[in-house]
């Protein structure tokens, strides 16, 4: 596996087929200019079911999701698409870092949560690591997660190997919050990159299967909800 | 017996309310259905001429061709005032052309209250009655005043209707010429009994009111939100907008100033809750936000979990202030890590960044920044810094402060 990380090795890959969502069009201009180059925007939509109906017709690789649109949001357009087609990647970004609006998302089935002042260069590798089947942790979405995970530790789970991270996950994750890079965590735990990103795929799968009972606890003790 | 009176008219069992007989009659003259039943009603005070008169026509009249199909079916909660109504005017009837004295001031009771109470209910819209309900804080007072489940419905009118009647019962056996004390006490309770079911026939109109009331008040809440909201919006982003727009050449003020909007709108948005004097996420964050404006570098802060604050903690977070005022004198990046963590025996934070670095053993005694403000004052204070850095591989700085309890012992650790 090579390493995402880096553009100038990722840009001899094949160019992958990205469509953009999101209900602000000079958004959409914007980001098409900037990731024009490294990646092929096949396609965009403003609206939850013009992106349902398109995304279903273009097949690409991966979908830029914004979370904030009328009519259900990227939530609806997750809800709809994962099961009949789970080959696409869906990587949210959206303005809105707010912890139920992130959890939700992942939730849902994205593979990663980025915000929107991410800059071009960290996009691209973004897309590019969640079309390699892997998880994009922002720092702070590592953050929401540990907080989610480690706020009780005394509550039982129906399903602890579920539900409850491992040491080394945990570990994972606050090196992530503290800023370090998938590589820089593998050289701290004296791991490879490739443990590091199953560390994290793991992450991603219990955050998805968790039971709702235990986030809307969790959301509720916030009061984000 | 099937010959119409008038070719063109016929019963118009869509509309129906009984029969139809009716709605047809007023669509043949052109005037208003309520006008024509009205009328019914009203003739039913002559000896029940009304009744009879329907009676007729509904023999008589045809359904108009056509409608052959299933009517729809009857609204019974718009029968219910006409029969409130027509009891109304034929008990006023028989007070008219029947006995006179104490039970005639009894029957006019009734009849008026009958005719009041059915010209209330009309006027009474459905959609407001289910507006009643919805908003019915207690459910046992949304059965008795839920109109639209018709079983509910007959249930009060009855009970209401039967409790006004023995009112007026009772208020006449008191006047009755028979009267002693046993009977005074009787008319009292009576009477009681009697304005209790006034009070149920009229309790649409009294909750319509307290209603009415209650979504004025909430329509100014909401309007006092959007004036805080736009004067917000004014006071802050329009004024930063306007700053960047005369500080277009100059990218760093531009940054800075979107990134301090940026951080105010977010607080604003998401975090209402928390004073920096007082709890640990807050005070971090604000000193964060304080070295981002200050420097115009951006730092990713992630806070999990929070505490109090006490001494100790205050420390922590002065230590980590300096920590990332060092990153953005020296580092030359353009973001800094900060990452918090509570934990149940320990509060950590962790400065990092990727930039210049520099070899920890060759620092400086006299440079207070490292010795001074971040290891000295953990140290003294009972926690513990660390400093990794290399040249070109950037710094990190580890700070940790335990937990304990009772935060004034002497106890060293």
């Amino acid at each position: 596996m090579t390493e995402s990380t880096d553009i100038a090795e990722g840009a001899e890959q094949p160019r992958l087929r990205v469509f953009l969502v999101d209900d602000h069009a000079m958004f959409r201009a914007g980001v098409r200019a900037e990731l024009g180059v490294h990646v092929e925007v096949v396609g965009e939509a403003s609206t939850v079911a013009e992106a349902i109906n398109r995304i279903a017709v273009t097949l690409p690789d991966v979908v830029l999701l914004d979370v904030h649109m009328p009519d259900g949001g990227g939530r609806a357009v997750l809800d709809a698409m994962r099961r009949t087609h789970p080959a696409i990647r869906f990587l949210a970004l959206s303005v809105s870092d707010a912890a139920e609006d992130v959890i939700g998302l992942i939730r849902a089935g994205a593979r990663g949560y980025v915000t929107k002042t991410i800059s071009p260069d960290e996009l691209t590798a973004a897309i590019r690591r969640v079309a390699d089947g892997d998880a994009v942790f922002s720092p702070r979405l590592a953050g929401f997660v540990l907080d989610a995970f480690a706020a009780r530790p005394d509550v039982p789970v129906a399903d602890p190997e579920l539900d409850q991270l491992t040491n080394r996950e945990r570990e994972v994750l606050r090196l992530l919050a503290r800023g370090y890079a998938y590589k820089e965590i593998a050289k701290e735990l004296f791991i490879s990159i490739k443990t590091v990103e199953t560390h994290v795929s793991n992450v991603l799968r219990k955050l998805q299967m968790s039971n709702r009972y235990e986030l809307s606890r969790w959301a509720a003790d916030r009061r984000l909800v | 017996m099937s010959t119409a009176i008038e070719p063109r008219l016929y019963r118009a069992r869509h509309h129906r309310m009984v029969a139809g007989v009716a709605a047809g009659i007023s669509e043949h003259l052109g005037i208003p259905v309520i006008r024509v039943r009205v009328a019914f009603v009203v003739l039913l005070g002559l000896s029940g001429l009304g009744l009879l008169l329907y009676a007729a026509f509904w023999a008589v009249v045809p359904v108009r061709p056509g409608e052959t199909g299933e009517p729809p079916r009857r609204d019974l909660l718009q029968l219910m005032p006409f029969v409130a109504i027509g009891l109304g005017v034929l008990v006023i009837q028989l007070m008219v052309f029947g006995r006179t004295g104490v039970t005639g001031t009894a029957g006019w009771l009734v009849a008026i209250i009958a005719v009041g109470a059915g010209v209330i209910w009309h006027q009474s819209t459905p959609e407001r009655r289910r507006q009643w309900s919805e908003t019915m804080p207690v459910p046992w007072l949304g059965a008795v005043l839920e109109e639209s489940d018709r079983r509910a419905f007959v249930l009060r009118f009855i009970g209401g209707g039967l409790l006004v009647a023995v009112g007026v019962v009772g208020v006449a056996a008191v006047y009755s010429p028979q009267a002693d004390f046993d009977a005074v006490a009787n008319g009292v309770i009576f009477a009681l009994v009697g304005l209790a079911g006034v009070g149920v026939v009229a309790a649409p109109v009294l909750w319509r009111m307290f209603n009415q009331l209650r979504t004025e008040r909430e329509g100014r809440i909401r309007e006092q939100e959007r004036a805080e909201l736009a004067a917000m919006v004014h006071d802050q982003v329009l004024h930063t907008l306007a700053l960047i727009q005369r500080n277009a050449a100059d990218v760093k003020t531009v940054q800075r100033l979107a990134r301090g909007q940026e951080r105010s709108l977010r607080s604003w948005l998401y975090k209402p809750t928390g004073s920096p004097t007082e709890r640990f996420a807050a005070a971090l964050e604000q000193a964060a936000a304080e070295v981002e404006d200050t420097f115009a570098i951006s730092v990713e802060t992630v806070v999990v979990g929070d505490r109090e604050t006490d001494e100790r903690i205050a420390a922590l977070v002065a230590a980590a202030r300096e920590a990332l005022v060092n990153a953005a004198r020296h580092a030359k990046v353009e973001t800094v890590s900060l990452y918090a963590e509570v934990e149940p025996e320990q509060v950590s934070v962790f400065v990092r960044d990727r930039g210049a670095g520099f070899d920890p053993t060759t620092v400086e005694d006299h440079r207070h920044g490292v010795r001074g403000s971040i290891i000295g004052r953990m140290d003294r204070h009972g926690g513990r810094a660390e400093i990794r850095s290399s040249p070109g591989d950037g710094t990190e700085v580890r700070l940790f402060m335990p937990i304990r309890e009772s935060t004034g012992s002497g106890r060293e650790w």
